[in-house]
């Protein structure tokens, strides 16, 4: 299946006359694309293109193909694309089990089999019996697993990371990453990552493009 | 191009065009039933003729030179002392525990009424009032009050030491946060370890980008100071009164054809605020001409221990004028006997508030209808702002926030009587609805000011994580913006209803005088004398506006009590 997949065709972004990005690259369902640079190059101007919320004064043109679909006039709840950052962003007022029913996608209905789904996805992560508790007294690394499980709940054909692991120290970053990665392969999704953590992109293994100063790419 | 919010491109485009509306519609159209009527335009009267006679006989009124003066001089002085004090305390005392304190005394006392606080203050000053009797008969030698005019002296001294104790705590919130949003602490201990004084190098280097923020709320100052009616009739001088009195005067005549008089006087009062503006720019241009030698001229000292003393006591003064008025009101509302010069009553009774039962609930009732109603048309407004603004990228220009200050710039008592001269001339009524109309032009942009920095600060990363759950944009502004930002929605109603509560113009004209709220009927009082009925409705006054803050306070953190990360947000 050559259409499935995540797919920036031709994609450049501009700020006023500079150039920032410019790419066409197609990322197959499983694998990792890994975008480098310093911060300021706009690496996560990238994301928030593809994410549908390019910030103000930014322009871009090219297309952005999810599994065949064009996505790039759509609004970012019907894109599927799923984006972790390097703050977990629970929401604050929600319980845990409230936060991942807030992912858990709207087809699954009826009260008692959604309560299931999120038990079941606590088990899975680990964190049996934290449904009523407030997000804020988890630890750093049970947060940064109920973002992801909530990010895939949703059901999403893409994964976007934007300095996902930056905030989790060392040890940690490695054992997140991995559950990041391992989930991506196993769900089939095209991932893209920006990070400037040479060891984020060893892990992810796959193609890694090197964006070097501001307004020159590669 | 952004596709994000294309399909509900049209839902919130069009409130701030709404929001704009309400609040520069009245204010404009005021205006314009001014002007017309001061050069003799008012059918309803039978006058048609444009001429200047009606300026001419404002000129022939005996008191206008009083009046005016007493505008130019309770504004200025007002301002100028206010806003030294608040520099002061600010320059010699931010981020030690005593500004902490001196700040969490004085943020409350901004939403107290200015009737009430005026009152208070009255309480305290007159001849008959706390100061007195604490000093007599032992040192003033006077076993009865002496006939000495004290408060309403015809300097309007009094009317000014009222005015300041309101407005420290009000530009005092304005610096800080214009503090806030730079790095004035940073520059004053660089200054410092340059071997500068704690005041000389606030002033040197951090008041000049200070200034520059809280300018607006400093002409809010002075346009009200020249201009306010509440405080005046209660601390003001009578014969003559000031000029804004002495319209509302006209304003009430059964002589209709005073209403022309009044509205040139209106007109007159609102170049008279603009003159004076232009005079407080030149004076801001002088400042910072003579600022920026004495800043190359290199001292490191100018009186810092005596400065920060001064401002230290200014402030403590101010906080306790308010506080003890307070308590004065409180005290006279429950006094039985209190003979004079004992400092406390003989006894408390019940027995002033069950005199004034039936009428204070009325107007309690009609408070709350008035402040609720315009608090939620102007969160309603403002949340549609402000979610416009994200949605659609709308940029906020100097220039919007001009108009955000414009209604606060124009005295009321320019554009209140034509308001209430076009509503009755158009064969609009005046009452209840177009009430709270008109307090919505007071309210809006307080409860902008208050909500539009944490709605704008608010982490944005949210909606976008939101989204991508699948989420739409109305339910990550229902289900996910407003309930993290409830305690700053709630804060913004309690302030948008405290100002509403305090309104006495709006009410009395608009109102056509047929609706008692908790504030006309204080300030009608004045007159009759009657302590223990002011101290009645100068307390309900005061609960009505703080009553709200304390909601504000409790209720997120009783909703949040389980939630961290929302506790002391």
């Amino acid at each position: 299946m050559g259409d499935q997949g995540l797919t920036l065709e031709n994609v450049e972004i501009r700020n006023g006359q500079n150039t920032l990005i410019s790419i066409n690259t197609h990322i197959a369902p499983g694998e990792v694309l890994t975008i480098m640079g310093p911060s300021g190059v706009g690496k996560s101007t990238l994301l928030s293109y593809v994410i549908g919320n390019l910030p103000p004064g930014f322009d871009a043109k090219g297309r952005i193909v999810l599994d065949g679909h064009d996505i790039t006039h759509l609004p970012t709840n019907k894109r599927r694309v799923g984006i972790l950052f390097q703050d977990d962003l629970l929401f604050p007022h929600m319980s845990v089990g409230e936060n991942l029913s807030f992912g858990l996608h709207a087809d699954i209905k009826g009260r008692a089999v959604r309560r299931m789904h999120i038990e079941a996805a606590l088990t899975e992560i680990n964190l049996e019996g934290f449904a009523n508790r407030d997000p804020e007294t988890l630890s750093g690394g049970q947060k940064a697993r109920v973002a992801l499980m909530r990010m895939l709940l949703s059901n999403p054909c893409a994964l976007l990371l934007d300095e996902a692991f930056a905030r989790l120290d060392t040890k940690l970053r490695g054992q997140v990453r991995n559950l990041v990665f391992e989930y991506a392969r196993k769900r089939d999704l095209p991932t893209l990552m920006v990070t400037h953590d040479q060891a984020d992109a060893d892990a992810a293994g796959g193609e890694c493009i090197h964006l070097l100063e501001f307004g020159k790419p590669n | 191009m952004n596709g994000r919010h294309q399909t509900e491109r049209f839902r919130f485009a069009w409130l701030p065009y709404l929001t704009l509306f309400a609040m520069l519609g009245p204010l404009l159209a005021g205006l314009a039933g001014t002007v017309a009527p001061a050069f003799g335009y008012m059918p309803a009267l039978g006058t048609r003729d444009l001429s200047l006679d009606v300026f001419r006989s404002l000129m022939a009124w005996p008191g206008l030179y009083d009046a005016v003066r007493l505008s130019v001089t309770t504004g200025f002085l007002a301002t100028a002392i206010s806003l030294g004090i608040v520099t002061l305390i600010t320059a010699g005392w931010v981020g030690t525990k005593s500004f902490r304190i001196l700040e969490r005394l004085l943020s409350p006392l901004l939403s107290v009424p200015h009737a009430a606080a005026a009152f208070g203050f009255a309480f305290l000053i007159m001849p008959s009032g706390w100061i007195a009797r604490l000093l007599s008969p032992w040192l003033t030698g006077w076993d009865r009050p002496p006939d000495v005019l004290i408060v309403q002296d015809p300097y309007g001294l009094a009317m000014t030491a009222g005015l300041i104790a309101k407005e420290v705590p009000f530009l005092l919130l304005m610096v800080l946060a214009a503090l806030s949003q730079s790095n004035g602490t940073r520059r004053q201990i660089v200054a410092q370890a340059l071997g500068y004084g704690r005041v000389t190098g606030w002033l040197k280097t951090v008041f000049p980008s200070i200034y520059s923020q809280i300018r607006l709320p400093v002409y809010v100052v002075l346009a009200y100071s020249m201009s306010v009616v509440d405080v005046a009739i209660i601390l003001g001088p009578n014969t003559p009164p000031t000029l804004s009195v002495q319209i509302i005067k006209w304003m009430n005549d059964p002589d209709l054809s005073f209403r022309l008089q009044a509205a040139a006087g209106a007109l007159a009062q609102f170049l008279l605020v603009i003159a004076a503006m232009l005079v407080w720019r030149m004076g801001e241009l002088f400042v910072a001409f003579a600022g920026r030698r004495w800043i190359v001229r290199g001292r490191r000292q100018l009186l810092d221990k005596t400065l920060r003393t001064v401002g230290f006591t200014a402030g403590v003064i101010t906080a306790a004028s308010i506080i003890l008025g307070l308590a004065g009101l409180v005290l006279w509302s429950f006094a039985g006997f209190w003979s004079y010069p004992d400092i406390l009553p003989d006894n408390l009774s019940l027995r002033s508030w069950a005199r004034s039962g039936a009428g204070l609930s009325d107007a309690a009732f009609e408070t709350m209808i008035i402040a609720f109603a315009s608090t939620l048309i102007a969160v309603f407004l403002t949340i549609g702002c402000l979610e416009a603004e994200y949605r659609y990228n709308l940029r906020i220009t100097r220039r919007s926030l001009l108009i955000l200050y414009l209604p606060l710039m124009v005295p009321q008592t320019a554009f209140l009587p034509g308001l209430q001269t076009l509503l009755l001339t158009t064969g609009a009524d005046t009452g209840r609805l177009p009430v709270i109309l008109t307090h919505l032009v007071f309210v809006l942009p307080y409860v902008f000011l208050s909500l539009g920095d944490p709605f704008r600060s608010w982490d944005t990363r949210y909606a976008t994580t939101a989204s991508a759950l699948g989420a739409g944009p109305d339910r990550v502004l229902w289900r996910i913006r407003l309930p993290m930002l409830l305690a700053p929605v709630l804060t913004a109603m309690a302030v948008g209803f405290a100002v509403s509560v305090g309104q006495y113009l709006p009410t009395l004209l608009i109102g056509g005088g047929r609706l008692q709220t908790l504030t006309t009927e204080a300030v009608a009082l004045a007159a009759g004398g009657d302590r223990r009925v002011i101290g009645v409705y100068g307390l309900a006054q005061t609960t009505a506006a703080l009553l709200p803050f304390l909601i504000a306070i409790l209720l997120p953190a009783f909703l949040w009590r389980n939630r961290k990360a929302l506790r002391h947000g």
